[in-house]
């Protein structure tokens, strides 16, 4: 399933530092374009990190900063100064929803006409966002009722519907599901497939389950005793990855003797 | 059998407050409107003079005369809704803009700074803030508000008149003062209560700073924000010596904000200890009541915008 990929996301010599103490090291590997990349590892050794460089989230914490570059379609990520633009590229689902306090309708238009999209385009956009999102059939005939009235697993949805809205490229989910029941889960895990065709996703999950499920190439991370900073151990092929780990400590981490 | 039996009652009992917390709790819930309602008797039959004599021409009567032992509240009601109103008006946008700047986390040392300045602010009494007020704000007033204003919009309705130092503005300013801190703290821990996830959602879509506080954060805060307001208010309508102080105490519904008028809670502190006459005495419980009454009003009115403003697709 994986072939051929362009590469939509170029990690390069990455290190992060929260102030004075170091949170990555030299994290390097490819983001494939259109594919599904998981990032597994124990807790605490970098994976939300990371995933919050790649949409500049790490700014809203103060002290916060990023070594190396990170290349999207050749523009490095790191130093760019057009947070808006990447943001409106790079999408991002968290892992408790989040529905603004507005109605169905408001929650994925919010993103266009932040970026002052036309009425009619945002009116169709509401629409086939929620369809993408595989929402639509659910909540179409309650679209001014407020976002908080729906389900955890449905507000999920509408997040990604909201992300869908401004048309990204990118989308980052961190631990998408881990506030869902198994239906829902599955739900949103059949939707990413989907979405897949599209966009490139890249999800933190601590469910390997889920990462071999869904996910195309998987990158697992680990904290380095010694320098309690994360790092990349290995990125490959899910399938590979999980069939036949080149290195010990991923192999350690798969077959659950360790983290 | 018995067992069985057991097994089933048991689950029905459940765990409770021993009974002697139950009491307590009963006794404590009770004795608040209680309380109330004993202290609304008495001021009834201290006001009862009063109210035989001006029955409901009190609530829409503009004369206050103790010569001619004439009594009505309208010019009170006016002064204490309109100085409170105004007073709100001036500390809800600052309030919040503060309590926004206080919520935001990082750059401690300049929010340190303002927030226990603005805590400093709650605890300077009453009688001080009035003092500042007649010395420092009602001369300022007058020259750099109240005589421009005048000059140039004299025309519309409330803003005319010949300005005084001592005036309802004035007072109003004061209170603004004074509600400042209750609104800008209870405001900052209401914001800071909006879920982190929320105001990171709003960034992720690439919404600025602006965007994520005004259409986000606050909407989410809302009913907080109005709980806010309401204590705020709450503490302007009452407010006496300050008021009193600055607002120049004349009991009449004056043509201009700019013009000294007079509070409920002012004009009973001043006369009370003066008043002779069944009467004069009674009328001045009375506006004690109609202070009570002007309060809870609020308070409902509040209440019911509340409940409208949560029955939109809200929160
Ligand atoms: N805002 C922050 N300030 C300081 N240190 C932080 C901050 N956020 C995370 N860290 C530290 O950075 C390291 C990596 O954290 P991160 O949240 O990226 O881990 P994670 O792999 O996502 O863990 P989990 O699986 O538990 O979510 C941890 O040691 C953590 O303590
Ligand atoms: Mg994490």
């Amino acid at each position: 399933m994986p072939g051929a990929a362009g590469t939509k996301l170029e990690v390069d010599s990455l290190s992060f530092f929260y102030g004075k103490t170091r949170a990555l090291k030299d994290v390097t590997f490819n983001i494939p374009e259109r594919r599904i990349t998981a990032i597994i590892g124990p807790s605490g050794c970098g994976k939300t990190t990371l995933l919050r460089v790649f949409n500049r989230m790490y700014d809203l914490v103060p002290g916060a900063r990023a070594q190396g570059t990170v290349l999207m379609d050749g523009n490095d990520i790191v130093t760019t100064t057009k947070l808006l633009d990447l943001r409106q590229k790079v999408g991002m689902v968290f892992q408790r929803p989040s529905p603004f306090p507005m109605s169905i309708r408001d929650n994925v238009a919010f993103g266009p006409r932040l970026l002052g999209w036309n009425k009619t385009r945002v009116k169709e956009l509401v629409r086939s966002s929620l369809e993408a999102a595989a929402l639509w059939d659910e909540v179409s005939d309650r679209l001014d009722e407020p976002a908080t009235s729906l389900s955890g697993g449905q507000q999920q949805r509408l997040v990604i519907a909201r992300c869908l809205a401004v048309s990204p490229e990118v989308i980052l989910m961190d631990e998408p599901c881990s506030a869902l029941d198994p239906v829902a889960t599955l739900k949103i895990e059949d939707l990413m497939v989907q979405l897949a065709r599209d966009y490139t996703i890249v999800i933190v999950t601590h469910n390997m389950q889920q990462a071999a499920r869904v996910s195309d190439f998987t990158a697992f991370m680990l904290m380095n005793p010694e320098g309690r900073h994360g790092e990349l151990i290995e990125f490959a092929p899910t399938a590979d990855l999980f069939n036949a780990p080149r290195d010990p400590r991923t192999e350690a981490y798969i077959t659950g003797r360790f983290g | 059998m018995a067992a069985a039996v057991d097994r089933i009652r048991r689950p029905a009992s459940i765990p409770r407050p021993p009974d002697r917390y139950r009491s307590l709790i009963a006794v404590v819930s009770w004795a608040a409107p209680a309380a109330l309602i004993l202290i609304v008797g008495v001021l009834f039959q201290q006001a009862w003079p009063s109210v035989t004599r001006f029955g409901l021409g009190f609530f829409i009567g503009s004369e206050w005369n103790q010569v001619t032992d004439h009594f009505a509240a309208l010019p009170f009601i006016f002064g204490t809704v309109v100085t409170s109103a105004i007073a709100l008006a001036f500390a809800l946008p600052v309030g919040i803009a503060v309590a926004v700047l206080l919520a935001e986390p990082g750059a401690q040392g300049v929010r340190g700074a303002l927030g226990t300045g603005i805590e400093l602010l709650a605890a300077i009494p009453s009688v001080v803030y009035g003092i500042w007020a007649l010395y420092v704000l009602a001369p300022w007033t007058l020259l750099h508000i109240e005589i421009p204003i005048t000059d140039h919009f004299g025309s519309i309705p409330f803003l005319g008149g010949i300005p005084r130092q001592t005036s309802l503005f004035t007072a109003a300013l004061v209170l603004a003062v004074m509600i400042l801190p209750t609104l800008s703290a209870v405001s900052r821990d209401v914001i800071r209560a909006v879920p982190r996830g929320l105001r990171e959602s709003t960034f992720a879509l690439g919404a600025t700073w602006w965007e994520t506080t005004w259409k986000v954060v606050l909407p989410a805060a809302r009913a907080g924000l109005f709980g806010a307001t309401v204590l705020a208010l709450g503490r302007a309508l009452a407010e006496t010596v300050a008021v009193a102080m600055v607002i120049g105490n004349r009991p009449e519904i004056p043509s201009s904000i700019f013009s000294p008028g007079y509070t409920l809670a002012a004009v009973i502190a001043n006369e009370f200890a003066e008043a002779t006459g069944d009467v004069y005495q009674g009328a001045l419980v009375e506006l004690g009541l109609v202070l009570i009454l002007v309060t809870l009003t609020v308070n409902v009115l509040a209440l019911l915008l509340v409940r409208s403003a949560s029955a939109r697709p809200a929160v």
